[in-house]
């Protein structure tokens, strides 16, 4: 089989660059060839499915029709498992093989188990395909308690699910705080008094040493030998970008596909975005940034670049950005919680809330590097263009660090007259 | 070709952070008067002066729509909205990182996010304000309506830079359309080639190069052949101001005293401008001209223009009506009824065409200059037929002063103050007339 573009992935940076192509380059045999046995959904609405809050039939990112109507094949079922960059081709887990002109890998991350004893022989549940949601949801419905392995962010979802549907969860994180890589100690005490409040057990700054099978749910022994015994455990430790189909094929990797500031990889005519990606950061080094926007970015630079667009702008740097939900309440996150350390530049750390409401700020030389908050809302988008801009806040910064929001919109609207 | 779509226009300017938009956002979309659940969002004056805004720019690449992982965000195709649909909203908030522009917010009284629908293509903000600074635009209707249509005139016309004659004859023959015979007297339209050089002509439909003097009969007698041997044309005639006012204005009387069914448009720039910049019979007071030179003894014209729009209308043939191309949508709908009025009576068009050589003004401001005429009522834009009587398509109720207008213009840069407190005086006098004529047709009634 041939076709001029083939993305591999069905989410989000595959759909953009799907989008992109198809803007510039309206004819041009484009395949989407995906592991998933479904039509595109996104990994993030996962958490929504297992509450029931979303339907995996309501989910659908691009129907048949969208396929249709732009020339689109997409090929549901079909796992890489090598690519043989000399021959520009691919192939699949069934055997098949498939040649391309110009390929984007867009395979996204698979859940990184940690490595703790017995995991291997008791049941576990993980999060990251429609399929896992499914039987998560099912899960849950028969569990009366359940361990969840990891606090960050799909853990935490998951166990505020579990938590509603009146599971009895414990929550086990090595660190000292949940959601520690997006908020500073402060922030998360905040949002795990909501979750105590809410009757989940946190037990923080503790590993897993071993679980063990019994009957239809696990044993879990923590290191400092107490143990926890569940109907389910979930495990959330984090995720590791699908790369294992490209051992051999000569493609430089890091912790991902590294990529250059058009998404191109080491080897011609091969592209990667999202989550697989490891492009450059926005304060240097290159990172695998496994967040929504970033992987709609890079796929349409990407797809833009596939596609021969000569206009088509540069990766401006990752940058760190979350909004979380919890028990109703809102926590945003954009940027970094830290100034950068020994830059020999300003920075100027600026905090404030209560039991219920936050806010941080962190100015480097006069200019945003990061901002938090908690139940107080900011327009996440407004403060990632003044951090890529690297706006002057100087002449505002009073008035920025006491109503953000405002004046965010203001600069903004300003900027854009 | 894709489609273009209504849009808010915000007038920075003309506003003084009243709130008025905002109280009328809630209440059509919440029934309260709490801004919180406005959508528009004026924010109050910075350091800087400026009023600001926060509001949804319903992009044609919607970021909050590609960062919508739920599928709750869509652009829809017809309206151009970026529609939300709370059923499959799960507040994930992921859409407000995507907006730059805080087009889509979330409030904690409101409970969800929150963007601006358009209220359908009738914005109850733009109803609301008392200073005009919000405007609904529509004229994506025109692109869409007429941008495949047929262009009836060659490529390569030689008009001058900045020209909006040839805008303006090429816009208005896409909607006439190829069933059509155009007269062209003397003027700039045949002098830029629409009716050919050497044998080949400049135009798709029949047009031929009437006499100054004879336009609007030799157009009513061609038209009145094609009627009789059964063809429906529209007869249409593109003259300068001198073939109508001046020279040409005996036979253009006589059609519309005789109701003759032909259009005749009227491109005004206010002078012989193809053979040198001669005054004509409504070039403007104090206006250079070749022939009113500025000197020891003149100063610009000395006599008033004649309000040449107004004449045609007291002879009571079937339309009459005014217009400039920074009003597009305002001439769009004055040529719809003009060409329908055309197949019985008379329609007649008088287009303001300001020109960049004659006048003396830089290429790239015509439609500047256009929209000043506008806007410091230096000319009106109304209509006219007998049934109703005249009537403003664009009040302009608050006019810039007419200075700001004539100051664009090279022409009346030798202006004295008291030349222009003149001309500011006989614009007032002017807008009185039409008004005195606009209240005439209202007591008049239906």
């Amino acid at each position: 089989m041939h076709s001029k573009y083939i993305i591999v992935g069905s989410s989000h940076a595959a759909l953009e660059a799907a989008t992109a192509i198809r803007l510039i380059d309206a004819e041009g045999a484009l395949t989407l060839l995906t592991r998933d046995a479904h039509l595109p959904y996104s990994p993030t609405i996962l958490p929504y499915l297992v509450s029931g809050r979303a339907r995996p039939d309501k989910v659908v990112l691009r129907g048949q029709n969208y396929f249709r109507d732009n020339a689109i094949a997409y090929v549901p079922g079909a796992a890489a498992v090598s690519l043989d960059p000399a021959l520009e081709s691919l192939r699949l887990e069934s055997g098949e093989t498939w040649r391309y002109d110009r390929l984007l890998i867009a395979t996204g991350a698979a859940p990184a188990l940690p490595p703790v004893r017995g995991l291997d022989d008791v049941p576990f549940h993980v999060l990251r395909s429609m399929d896992d949601a499914v039987d998560l949801r099912q899960a849950i419905g028969q569990a009366r308690s359940a361990i969840v392995l990891g606090a960050g962010l799909i853990g935490m979802h998951a166990a505020e699910n579990m938590a509603k549907a009146g599971v009895a969860v414990s929550v086990v994180e090595l660190q000292p705080h949940v959601l520690s890589g997006y908020f500073e100690p402060r922030a998360s005490a905040i949002i795990e008094r909501s979750f105590a409040r809410n009757g989940v057990r946190l037990v923080l700054g503790q590993s897993l040493a071993s679980v063990e099978r019994r009957g239809e749910g696990c044993l879990a022994t923590l290191a400092d030998g107490k143990t926890i015994a569940a109907d389910l455990l979930l495990v959330c430790t984090g995720v590791k970008p699908n790369i294992g189909f490209l051992d051999g094929s000569g493609l430089e990797v890091d912790a991902g596909i590294l990529v250059d500031d058009w998404m191109r990889t080491s080897l011609p005519n091969i592209w990667a975005a999202g989550d697989v990606a490891q492009a450059r950061g926005f304060w240097g080094g290159k990172v695998v940034n496994g967040i929504l926007p970033n992987a709609v970015e890079q796929g349409r630079i990407a797809g833009l670049g596939m596609a021969g667009d000569a206009g088509v702008k540069p990766f401006p740097g990752a940058v760190p950005l979350n909004t979380y939900s919890f028990f109703g309440q809102q926590a945003i996150s954009v940027g970094r919680g830290r100034g950068h350390a020994g830059a020999g530049c300003q920075i100027e750390i600026e905090e404030s809330g209560d039991e219920a409401v936050y806010r941080r700020i962190v100015l480097e030389d006069g200019r945003l590097a990061g901002i938090a908050t908690i139940n107080d809302f900011v327009d996440a988008g407004i403060m990632w263009q003044l951090i890529l801009r690297r706006t002057d806040l100087s002449p505002v910064k009073a008035a920025f660090i006491a109503d953000p929001r405002r004046v965010g919109r203001q600069l903004m609207s300003q900027i854009w007259r | 070709m894709g489609k273009c779509f209504s849009t808010l226009q915000f007038h920075a300017s003309r506003c003084d952070g009243c709130g008025d938009c905002m109280t009328a956002c809630a209440q059509a979309k919440a029934d309260t008067d709490d801004p919180a659940y406005a959508r528009i969002r004026i924010l109050p004056k910075t350091e800087s002066g400026g009023v600001e805004l926060a509001l949804c720019r319903q992009c044609a690449d919607p970021v909050c729509v590609m960062n919508c992982p739920s599928g709750a965000l869509s652009k829809n195709g017809d309206s151009g909205v970026i529609d939300w649909a709370e059923g499959k909203c799960v507040n994930c908030l992921l859409c407000t990182a995507g907006c730059a522009y805080a087009g889509i917010v979330y409030e904690e009284a409101v409970g969800h996010v929150t963007k601006c629908d358009l209220c359908g293509g009738d914005p109850a903000c733009v109803k609301a304000c008392p200073n005009e600074a919000l405007e609904y635009r529509t004229a994506a209707r025109i692109f869409n309506d007429y941008a495949d249509k047929e262009d009836m005139f060659c490529r390569g016309l030689a008009a001058c830079h900045g020209c909006n004659s040839e805008l303006l004859i090429r816009h208005t023959m896409r909607m006439v359309g190829p069933d059509s015979v155009v007269a062209a007297p003397p003027g700039c339209i045949p002098g830029m080639g629409t009716v050919g050089y050497n044998g080949q002509t400049g135009a798709k439909v029949p047009i031929f190069h009437s006499l100054l003097t004879n336009t609007a009969t030799m157009l009513a007698g061609v038209k009145m052949q094609y009627n009789r041997v059964g063809r429906n044309v529209t007869a249409i005639a593109l003259a300068g101001d001198g073939g109508t006012s001046d020279a040409g204005f005996q036979s253009v009387s006589g059609a519309a005293e005789r109701n003759d069914p032909i259009l005749f448009i009227c491109v005004d720039n206010e002078g012989y401008m193809n053979t040198g910049m001669q005054s004509s019979g409504v070039t403007p007071y104090g206006s250079w001209t070749s022939t009113t030179p500025v000197g020891g003894r003149m100063q610009g014209k000395h006599t008033e223009a004649k309000n040449l729009p107004v004449i045609m209308a007291m002879h009571n043939c079937s339309y009459v009506a005014t217009a400039s191309t920074a009003f597009l949508e305002d001439y769009y709908a004055k040529l719809e009824k003009a060409i329908e009025v055309a197949k019985t009576g008379m329609a007649y068009l008088h287009v303001y065409a300001p020109c960049p050589t004659g006048w003396r003004f830089p290429s790239g401001m015509t439609t500047q200059v256009c929209r000043m005429q506008v806007r410091t009522n230096f000319i009106a834009l109304w209509e006219y037929d007998p049934g109703n009587g005249l009537r403003f398509t664009h009040p302009v109720n608050r006019p810039e002063p007419v200075a700001e207008y004539l100051k664009l213009v090279g022409k009346y840069r030798h202006l004295s103050e008291e030349q222009v407190a003149h001309i500011q005086h006989t614009v007032d006098a002017k807008i009185a007339y039409l008004q005195q004529l606009t209240q005439m047709a209202a007591s008049r009634g239906p």
